[in-house]
């Protein structure tokens, strides 16, 4: 029944080796003791040493990891009551209008973000550095936190609040011991997919950075455009290790959320 | 108690405000600003008069239409043969990861690729063909372009192609339709939405692409976010790149319900 053509498989196979080979192609050239990305001349870790040896991008790695820990972190808290506010909306057009304004920083292009984000600041008298990147990436992932915890609030089964309200539980007292723990692995992936918006934003810092502040997208960018140096692909190594930590850990998290989800429903059923 | 209630969600309706609807509003304003600081539409009517910007947003158009189209039309069969793979999770999940990758990164690797003496060239010579100029082309830029969208629209067509009921097919195949008619009556209408917000989160990026156009299609300036980075980052002139925005987004909102609308 379920028919593969060998035609099919070298295809996939093909366009897997395309996604893959620029990214390879990258790491390979790290180890080059040349200067270009065109001929392998021989082994050599230098341009990781000297990557080490560059306190102004370690300082720019560090920076950027904070940004993105406090952007999410920020963005987390305040998706979480958002999503909290939308779900007790009970007209549903109401709902509807305020879900279509919180997505709207989800489908703007990049471009308009950092556009009208220049703007707001400048109109405002902020001054741009850190704090204007931060705000900015705070306000772009908060949609994502909203949409990631939204379905867990759906599945809450909605007698089990009524169950503790009739016990006497307080409303403080519902949040934090049933609707909390519920939807916690959607607070998490939230948080998660808040971490890689920010860690992978370009556009947005680009249009606010200033002058004192950069992130690695942004030196990367300025690098590149003055040519090859192949620190930056000893960099983009790192960088990929990174990512595919990341993305472990995701599976991983994902994971243990559908297992949680089995073992409640086996709980149901034994019940 | 009713204040407590409303207390929870200032957080959340503040940003609302102040990044969600004020940006908006400012933008708009903005581009209602001529340069001499004043109310008018002066932008407006020197973007649809002007022959510069007129012929940018239509090659801004067809680059982003040429791109959306390649990247469909890899993406389709790689979806459509993921969904009968065994281990169809795991391989998807080899699709997403190079998306984690710094879209930079991926850019700069072509940068060494398409260079005079990088391997693009140097696997061409063996073929006899001398080092041609391949970075700051057109066919690099649609080139990058669609290698860093491909698997946005993998995804989408996957999981729309997954939910198909396979008694349908069952059912098509027994009722005497041959492969061609399966597809073309059964499983492409079925798979229409994933196609459908595939090309919706393709085709406004690619609109909208500024870094790589600088990076891999040289300084020339072939789409509507690079003219708006430009006149806000580098020509100061914040009016006529909010102008810019302000069409970016109606044609954003236009290809918006008309992806939704024909259902």
């Amino acid at each position: 029944m379920k028919k593969k053509s060998k035609f099919e498989l070298i295809y996939l196979t093909l366009v897997m080796i395309v996604l893959y080979f620029p990214i390879f192609y990258l790491i390979y050239f790290s180890f080059s003791s040349g200067d270009s990305m065109s001929y392998f001349e021989s082994f050599t870790f230098d341009h990781y040493q000297a990557l080490l040896n560059d306190p102004r991008l370690i300082r720019i790695v560090l920076d950027t990891i904070l940004l993105a820990l406090l952007a999410s972190l920020f963005a987390t808290m305040i998706g979480t009551l958002g999503a909290l506010y939308i779900h007790q909306v009970k007209k549903k057009s109401v709902r509807n209008s305020l879900l279509s304004l919180n997505n709207i920083l989800l489908v703007s292009p990049d471009v308009i973000i950092g556009a009208s984000f220049l703007i707001l600041f400048t109109f405002a008298g902020f001054s741009l550095g850190f704090y204007s990147v931060l705000l900015s990436h705070i306000a772009f992932c908060v949609p994502i936190v909203v949409l990631m915890i939204l379905p867990k609030l759906k599945e809450i089964n909605p007698t089990l609040i009524d169950a503790a309200y009739d016990l006497g539980a307080s409303k403080y007292k519902v949040l934090s011991a049933i609707i909390l723990p519920l939807i916690t692995p959607g607070i998490l992936s939230g948080f998660f997919m808040a971490l890689t918006y920010s860690l992978d934003d370009f556009a947005v810092t680009f249009f606010l950075t200033g002058q004192g502040f950069t992130t690695l997208s942004v030196e990367i960018f300025s690098r590149a455009r003055r040519g090859i140096s192949l620190e930056i692909n000893a960099l983009s190594t790192l960088m990929f290790l990174f990512s595919l930590l990341l993305v472990i850990g995701y599976y991983f998290l994902s994971r243990y959320n559908q297992n949680r989800k089995i073992n409640n429903q086996k709980k149901k059923v034994t019940k | 108690m009713k204040l407590r209630k409303n207390l929870f969600m200032l957080p959340y309706l503040f940003w609302l405000l102040l990044f969600v609807i004020l940006p908006l509003i400012l933008i708009v304003v903005q581009s209602l600003i001529g340069t001499d600081g004043q109310l008018t539409l002066a932008n407006f009517v020197s973007f649809f008069t002007s022959g510069t910007y007129l012929s940018m947003t239509v090659n801004s158009f067809i680059y982003a239409l040429i791109v959306t189209v390649i990247t469909l039309v890899i993406s389709y069969p790689v979806a459509y043969i993921l969904t009968k793979l065994k281990h169809s999770q795991f391989f998807l999940l080899l699709i997403i990861l190079p998306t984690w990758i710094n879209v930079l990164l991926k850019a700069y690797a072509f940068i060494g690729l398409f260079s005079q003496s990088g391997w693009i060239n140097q696997f061409l010579g063996i073929f006899g063909i001398g080092p041609t100029q391949l970075l700051f082309t057109d066919f690099a830029f649609i080139f990058v372009a669609s290698y860093i969208e491909i698997p946005f629209m993998i995804l989408p067509i996957f999981n729309s192609l997954k939910t198909i009921n396979g008694e349908y097919i069952h059912a098509a195949n027994d009722l005497g339709a041959t492969r061609f008619q399966t597809f073309t009556k059964v499983i492409w209408p079925l798979s229409l939405d994933g196609v459908k917000s595939g090309i919706q989160s393709i085709f406004i990026p690619t609109l909208s692409l500024f870094m790589i156009t600088r990076l891999i299609g040289g300084n020339r300036v072939i789409t509507l976010g690079t003219a708006i980075e430009q006149h806000f980052l580098t020509t100061m002139n914040w009016g006529m790149g909010s102008t810019i925005g302000v069409i970016l987004m109606i044609i954003m909102i236009a290809s918006m319900k008309l992806t939704n609308g024909s259902k």
